[in-house]
């Protein structure tokens, strides 16, 4: 595996992939380890309304008393999760599209272009929005949404690879040798994407936490007293001229977490795909 | 070129089509009785049967759908079921401020985009273009409403420059008021599409950089800036111009989330009330005026690109 070395090397030669890879690997060992926190994220107590950040509560506490940072922990987890876990939906929906699209062709590759044509014709975030109100909003739920609606661009990166792919002439010996096409696809086709589905699976990461956060800052997404960035951000309007430490921490985090993964993701596309060159 | 516009405004058609269907099943979907919103707790069982049958909601979907569609056709989106409202009105009386929020931000945002990208481009991988390219990408990445809470505890709630809240002062009726109100969230929108644009700039001026036109003018002994804001910005503008089509696209879907933080009375602000409050009928026609303005501007960018770059023509 010469070529993951190589991409390894790639993201440690520079600066910014390297506190990328510091900043996301902290706020995930941050967030699993956030049962030690001594408060409780959910815990309110009047008598220590809005503190401004101290040695107790190193973020200072919120409008109910609730400690900020232990928040910020959790509501990294929701994060982190639903980020994750949109990005596996919207993957497995984007590459299935795409190579079945691309492999097949014919009336196949027409009848699916022209559905994604459809629903790219609907602007996706009201959809989202629509559906979060109409199924109740929980953790589960929210990754449906998310996942299922933000794996049309990927698909389309996928069908144009696989088209190409499919004229390699390892492809072409494979099929003139009579393998079935479930073959080609899993032996041939799909480990020669892997470069762009790595790519697209970063970003999508970074674009389903912004889509989250959005969400929660609305009020549409996980629903409170549980703890996620957007909402608490969203709590923090109400109280900005007394506390403005509730807003930056949260907003701080959400901007980390999607920068970090927008640089490893161009970064990867640069290591991965050297017919760009170094831009 | 008039066959080229002419194929891509029929394969339209179909398309709206498809996404009415999809519109109106995604609402039917929805739970709650739309009937009971024109209900009062002393009408009788008949009463409301009656009402149910004006509204034609006792018919079978496809029926209700081809109703819908007929009323759709002759420009009536129905009404509000909170304010009993025509959706055409409410929508149009909205269009201008969010269009004007929008429109400004994309103007400053191209404004600031080309001179930044070209810049960054030209110095590839220089200082200029580091810190250029980290801000585009800090651009990307922020979240719109922590930069809109952020410059209003600045500029609003500290140093007390401007306001942070809807487009109007009560009372004050003049083109300054709106202004003022205006900054804020037009600069929060602009850096957000500006930070796409750079990078679309640059991309295509380093590209550009190592076509041999560019090695030819400088043979002749132009300078860079010549070379740069004479040549190369006129083969960058094409990129441009498909963006700006696109953007047509999220002229109400962009504009979500900074109106509803900055209260600006809009198309998203709207659509948000209507999405909490279960309004069908408005969010039925907020979404697909925004289909209907994705699909004219994906074809805006086509046609235009194809009477930019003649090559078009042929390949399709």
């Amino acid at each position: 595996m010469t070529r993951s070395r190589s991409v390894i090397r790639e993201l440690v030669s520079s600066n910014m992939g390297i506190a990328s890879m510091v900043i996301l690997s902290v706020l995930i060992v941050g967030s699993a380890l956030a049962f030690l926190s001594p408060h409780d994220p959910n815990h309110l107590d009047a008598a220590r309304r809005l503190q401004a950040p101290n040695a107790g509560h190193w973020f200072g506490t919120d409008d109910y008393g609730r400690d900020i940072f232990t928040r910020v922990l959790y509501g990294g987890r929701v994060s982190l999760l639903v980020g994750f876990a949109s990005m596996l939906l919207s993957m497995a929906i984007g590459v299935t599209v795409g190579v079945v699209s691309g492999y097949f062709g014919g009336w196949i590759d027409n009848l699916l272009m022209r559905a994604l044509e459809i629903i790219l014709s609907i602007p996706s975030f009201l959809v989202i929005l629509l559906l979060s109100v109409l199924l109740k909003p929980n953790l589960g739920s929210i990754v449906i949404i998310i996942g299922s609606l933000m794996w049309m661009h990927m698909s389309r990166i996928v069908r144009a690879e696989t088209l190409a792919l499919r004229e390699r002439e390892y492809v072409l010996y494979a099929r003139a040798s009579g393998q079935g096409s479930a073959g080609i696809i899993f032996r041939h086709i799909l480990p020669g994407l892997v470069p762009v589905i790595v790519v697209g699976a970063t970003n999508n990461v970074a674009s389903s936490i912004m889509m989250e956060s959005s969400l929660s800052f609305l009020g549409f997404g996980v629903q409170p007293p549980n703890a996620t960035w957007g909402s608490m951000l969203n709590g923090a309007q109400g109280t900005l001229t007394q506390a403005p430490y509730m807003a930056i921490f949260p907003g701080a985090l959400i901007l980390l977490t999607v920068l970090s993964f927008n640089i490893l993701g161009d970064l990867l596309r640069v290591a991965l795909e050297p017919k760009l060159g170094r831009r | 070129m008039r066959q080229l516009i002419a194929k891509r405004l029929i394969q339209t058609i179909p398309l709206l089509f498809f996404v009415s269907v999809v519109c109106f099943a995604l609402i039917k979907m929805a739970p709650g009785d739309p009937v009971m919103s024109f209900v009062t707790p002393n009408m009788h069982k008949e009463d409301i049967e009656r009402v149910r049958a004006n509204l034609g909601l006792d018919k079978p979907a496809h029926v209700q759908y081809w109703l819908w569609l007929k009323e759709l056709l002759k420009g009536n989106l129905g009404y509000s079921l909170v304010n009993h409202q025509p959706v055409a009105k409410l929508i149009l009386e909205r269009l201008p401020a969010t269009a004007g929020l929008m429109g400004c931000a994309i103007l400053l945002a191209v404004i600031l985009a080309i001179p930044l990208g070209l810049i960054a481009g030209a110095f590839h991988n220089k200082w200029v273009d580091r810190i250029i390219t980290f801000m585009s990408y800090i651009g990307i990445s922020v979240p719109v409403f922590w930069l809109a809470i952020l410059l209003i505890y600045l500029f609003a709630v500290k140093l007390d420059w401007l306001p942070s809240m809807g487009m109007r002062t009560i009372g004050v009726n003049s083109a300054a008021d709106v202004i003022q109100h205006g900054i804020l969230p037009v600069s929060v929108l602009a850096f957000s599409f500006l930070s796409s644009y750079v990078r679309y700039v640059r991309s295509s001026t380093i590209g550009q950089l190592r076509e041999d036109y560019v090695q030819i003018q400088y043979a002749y002994g132009s300078i860079r800036r010549v070379v740069l804001f004479r040549h190369v910005l006129k083969h960058v503008l094409l990129p441009i111009i498909t963006l700006l089509g696109m953007s047509l696209a999220d002229l109400v879907t962009g504009a979500i989330v900074t109106e509803t933080v900055f209260s600006w009375p809009g198309i998203g602000s709207l659509g948000v009330t209507a999405i909490r409050g279960m309004d069908y009928p408005i969010i039925m026609g907020i979404t697909l005026f925004s289909a209907l303005l994705l699909i004219i501007g994906n074809l805006l960018a086509d046609v235009l690109y194809g009477y930019a770059d003649p090559r078009i023509h042929t390949m399709r």
